[in-house]
């Protein structure tokens, strides 16, 4: 590994960019996006493990045949409701939804990174990408 | 096995996963799917639902330590991105038609596939290739920090690596894995991106891709609460360990002993792919 990887001039970008947006800004910022998505995550599912275990620890655990899990548990407004009921699972549930997000927030950033160098192919680019991961989200029956 | 203990087991394993994941630099996620089928016995689709999740939280959770390095492309990663997704919810629809058998098949093989690729030796890179067309209209060419110099390079054969990395997306939504094998060879070799500038895009990649299948997992139902928590928990604090510790570890004889774990997991999904035990 060199030493000096902060280089201030990381020179990648085409020209006429908005002043002060470069690509080592955009990840920079995403960086630390997606690393509080992942330890907001991280506590929620933490928080939903302590209800979870409090009130099931001694239950049989057996995975062993696929059964799907009920509706409370894959699709958006299940997790709401159990989350409301104060399930453990469902807060567990609820936080693997925001670590699915992360990524998703990291490409919405990109575009709005994009537009600001008024890249224009590569906004298309992220939007592309944009639009499969919400279809994936939505399109699939999660709401 | 109780709840508390099978979660207390799970995290374990998970745990060692990720960090020896992160160590070797070879991922946890390939490992925890056939450990949690043949030492669990967790039905392999449960196994993949929670295999993605961890996959996001690592990469994410990896992401800011590898902007600092500064060596990603973020073109080159959101371009291939759309071959990634693409190809990522093809895969997670296809995971819901093929019999766990096969699934448990086509893992063994790539688990086979991820310990060649970690035993052989890299060919060296090649420098200073001329630019290509296509790779200079779609500004994938960049630069980065090497030994106190930057750096440039000229991306190669785009086409071939947009289809690989299609591939990549789909055995990632397929098997609920990073899928990081394909992805540095189509970046490394068919490309020709310089080692740490593939490393580094690559784990910004992985991510978005998971995030592409997970959605159709959870909705389907694959995605359980009760395993996927400790399997995300202890992934993430194993992998957030090794990328501590990295600099001091010895890493060339860890990454000869996880290669053969996953060598022998690699022909034992095979065995239990083809004879049925799955």
């Amino acid at each position: 590994m060199s030493g000096h990887s902060l280089s201030p001039q990381h020179d990648s970008s085409p020209s006429g960019r908005a002043k002060g947006w470069d690509d080592h800004r955009i990840e920079v910022i995403v960086g630390h996006l997606l690393r509080v998505g992942v330890v907001l995550s991280a506590t929620i599912v933490f928080w939903g493990a302590c209800i979870y275990i409090s009130r099931h620890a001694h239950e049989p655990a057996d995975y062993k045949i696929f059964r799907g899990e009920p509706s409370d548990f894959r699709t958006i407004p299940g997790i709401i409701e159990s989350v409301v009921n104060g399930h453990g699972r469902g807060w567990i549930q609820l936080g693997l939804l925001f670590l699915i997000a992360t990524p998703i927030a990291r490409v919405v950033f990109c575009v709005v990174g994009f537009a600001l160098e008024r890249d224009r192919l590569y906004i298309v680019f992220t939007a592309i990408v944009l639009a499969v991961l919400l279809y994936s989200l939505l399109g699939s029956g999660l709401t | 096995m109780t709840v508390l203990t099978f979660t207390i087991a799970v995290a374990i394993v998970s745990f060692g996963a990720g960090l020896l994941g992160s160590l070797t630099g070879l991922g946890g996620g390939v490992v925890l799917v056939p450990l949690l089928t043949i030492f669990f016995h967790v039905d392999i689709r449960y196994a993949i639902g929670a295999s993605l999740v961890s996959v996001i939280a690592t990469s994410s959770g990896a992401a800011a330590a590898y902007v600092r390095e500064g060596f990603s492309n973020i073109r080159i990663g959101m371009f291939l991105e759309i071959a990634t997704t693409i190809g990522a919810l093809s895969g997670a629809y296809l995971a819901g038609w093929i019999p766990t058998a096969a699934l448990a098949t086509i893992f063994g093989v790539m688990l086979l596939y991820s310990a060649y690729i970690s035993r052989r030796v890299r060919p060296p890179e090649l420098r200073d290739l001329p630019p290509d067309p296509l790779a200079t209209q779609l500004r994938l060419n960049g630069s980065f920090p090497d030994l106190g110099v930057n750096r440039s390079y000229n991306v190669q054969h785009v086409p071939a690596g947009f289809s690989l990395m299609f591939g990549a997306g789909a055995l990632s939504g397929l098997l609920g894995i990073g899928s990081g094998a394909v992805k540095v060879l189509a970046m490394d070799q068919a490309m020709g991106i310089p080692f740490k500038v593939s490393t580094t895009t690559s784990n910004f990649m992985i991510g978005v891709t998971a995030a592409a299948s997970a959605g159709v997992y959870l909705s389907r139902g694959y995605v359980d609460p009760g395993l996927s928590m400790p399997v995300m928990l202890g992934v993430l604090a194993g992998s957030l360990c090794g990328s501590r510790i990295l600099v001091k570890a010895e890493t060339k004889s860890l990454r000869l002993v996880f290669s053969l774990v996953i060598l022998v997991l690699g022909l034992q999904m095979l065995y239990k792919g083809i004879w049925g035990h799955i």
